[in-house]
C-alpha cells in the first residue's frame, strides 16, 4: 500500500470523524429534548417519546439510514448522501441519548425535584439548575459508551454510499488486492479513535461508583 | 413529487422476506450461541494464572469492542480463507457475530462474577463441591442472573447487527430486501415494510428473553 492509498484512508476518516461529530452533537440536542418529553409528566408526550425511543432502539441503524435516505427523496427533498446520512445519525442518536438521559434524570433523587418545588423554582430552572446538573454527572459514563457506538456505527453509512474510511477502506482493498492489510489499518484507525474514549468512560464509571459509594 | 406509493412488490415478495426473517433469527440465535461460550470460556480464561492468557483475552476483548463489526465481518471473511477454511457468507457472519457478541458478553459476565462474594465461593469448596460444580452453581448462575438484563439488550444488538451481514451477502432479511429493492426500484415501500419486520424481530426476541429469564433465572429457587 503506497502513500496515496493511505492518504485516501485518511481522507475517509477524517468524514468518519465528522459524521460522528455531526450526528453526537446534532443528537444530543434532540436527545435532550426527548429525556424531557420522557420524563415530563404529561401521558401523552412521555408516550410519544417512548415510542421514538422504542422504534430507533428495536430496528437496525442500517434501514434506519435507508429510511431516511429513501424517505427524504420521496417527500422531495434531494438532499446529498451527506445530508441525509447526517440526518439520519442525529435521529438514531437522538433516541439513543434520550434513553441514556431520562435513565439519568430518574436517577437523581426525588427529593431533589421535590426541595427544588418547595422552593418555589419554576420546571425550567428546577430542570437546569437542579436536576440536569446532577443528571449529566451520572450519565456521563453511558453517553461516551454511546458516543463510541456512534463513531462504529458511522461505518454503515458506507452501505448507504457514503464515503468514510470504511468505504475508503473498501475501495482501496479493490484497487489493491490486499484486503487483509487494508482492512487491519482500518480497524486499527477506528480502534485508535475509540480506546481512548473508552478508557476515559470506564475511569468515569470508576470515578462515580467510589463517589456513590 | 406526485409519487405513489406502491407496495406490490413487497407483498408479492412477502415470502421471500418471510424466508429471509427466519435467515436472520438463524444468524442471531446462531450468533448467541457461539456468543455465551465465548463470554463464559473467556471469563474463566480472564482469571486465568498464566499472564499471556489474561492479557490475551484483555486484549481481544478491547480490540472487539472498539471496533467496527462491519469492517470486523471484512476482515474475517477474508482471512478465513487464507487460514484454510472455506466457508460460505452465511456461517461466515454467524462466526463474526459470534466473536463480536463474545467480547460483549465477556465483560458483561464478568461484571457479574465479580460481584459473587469470596466466601460464597470458599463456603462452596468447604462443603466439597467439586471446583467445576462451585463455579457452575455458585459463580456462573447467580452471575448470569445479575446481569441477565444487560445481556438481553446486548444480544437485542446483535439481532439488529445481523443486517450488517448483508454487506458479505450472508442470507438475511437485509439482502433479500436488497434484492426485491434493485429488482423493483422501490426502495422506500421495501425499507419501510423490512423496519417493521425488523421492529417484530426485537420483539419477537424480547419476549424469547423475558420467558427465559422466568424460566431458569427466577429468584428465590423453587
Amino acid at each position: 500500500m503506497g502513500l496515496g492509498e493511505f492518504l485516501f484512508l485518511l481522507t475517509g476518516l477524517k468524514w468518519t470523524v465528522a459524521l460522528s461529530a455531526i450526528g453526537f452533537v446534532c443528537g444530543s440536542v434532540g436527545g435532550l429534548a426527548i429525556a424531557l418529553l420522557r420524563t415530563s409528566g404529561v401521558r401523552g408526550l412521555e408516550r410519544l417519546a417512548a415510542g421514538y425511543i422504542a422504534l430507533f432502539q428495536g430496528t437496525p441503524l442500517l434501514m434506519q439510514l435507508f429510511v431516511v435516505y429513501y424517505g427524504l427523496a420521496l417527500i422531495g427533498l434531494h438532499l446529498s448522501a451527506w445530508v441525509a446520512v447526517s440526518i439520519g445519525f442525529t435521529l438514531h442518536a437522538s433516541a439513543y441519548l434520550g434513553e441514556i438521559w431520562r435513565g439519568s434524570i430518574d436517577a437523581v433523587p426525588r427529593g431533589q425535584t421535590e426541595a427544588a418545588s418547595a422552593l418555589n423554582l419554576k420546571y425550567t430552572s428546577r430542570m437546569k439548575d437542579v436536576v440536569l446538573p446532577q443528571a449529566i454527572r451520572i450519565s456521563l459514563p453511558a453517553t461516551i459508551g454511546f458516543l463510541v457506538q456512534l463513531i462504529k456505527g458511522t461505518s454503515l453509512a458506507s452501505i448507504v454510499g457514503f464515503t468514510e474510511l470504511a468505504r475508503a477502506g473498501n475501495i482501496v482493498s479493490n484497487q489493491i488486492f490486499e484486503p487483509l492489510l487494508v482492512f487491519g489499518i482500518v480497524g486499527i484507525l477506528y480502534f485508535l479513535m475509540c480506546w481512548p474514549l473508552s478508557l476515559y468512560g470506564s475511569h468515569l464509571e470508576n470515578r462515580l461508583a467510589v463517589a456513590s459509594r | 413529487m406526485n409519487y405513489v406509493l406502491d407496495f406490490t412488490p413487497v407483498l408479492d415478495g412477502l415470502p421471500d422476506l418471510l424466508a429471509g426473517c427466519l435467515g436472520t433469527l438463524l444468524l442471531a440465535l446462531g450468533g448467541m450461541a457461539i456468543a455465551i461460550v465465548i463470554g463464559i470460556s473467556g471469563v474463566v480464561l480472564r482469571d486465568s494464572r498464566h499472564k499471556p492468557i489474561r492479557w490475551a483475552v484483555k486484549g481481544f476483548v478491547e480490540l472487539i469492542r472498539n471496533t467496527p463489526f462491519l469492517v470486523q465481518i471484512y476482515f474475517i471473511y477474508f482471512a478465513l480463507p487464507l487460514a484454510g477454511l472455506r466457508l460460505d457468507p452465511t456461517p461466515t457472519a454467524i462466526l463474526a457475530l459470534g466473536i463480536n457478541g463474545g467480547a460483549y458478553a465477556i465483560e458483561i459476565i464478568r461484571g457479574g462474577a465479580q460481584s459473587i462474594s469470596r466466601g460464597q465461593v470458599e463456603a462452596g469448596l468447604a462443603l466439597g463441591l467439586h471446583k467445576g460444580l462451585v463455579f457452575r452453581l455458585i459463580v456462573l448462575k447467580p452471575a448470569l442472573r445479575a446481569v441477565f438484563p444487560s445481556l438481553t439488550s446486548q444480544f437485542i444488538l446483535l439481532t439488529l447487527t445481523t443486517s450488517v451481514a448483508s454487506a458479505i451477502s450472508a442470507y438475511e432479511l437485509t439482502s433479500v430486501a436488497q434484492r426485491i429493492e434493485s429488482e423493483s426500484f422501490r426502495s422506500f415501500e421495501v425499507f419501510g415494510v423490512i423496519t417493521l419486520l425488523y421492529l417484530g424481530i426485537s420483539w419477537l426476541m424480547m419476549s424469547f428473553f423475558s420467558t427465559i429469564s422466568t424460566r431458569y433465572f427466577s429468584y428465590p429457587v423453587k
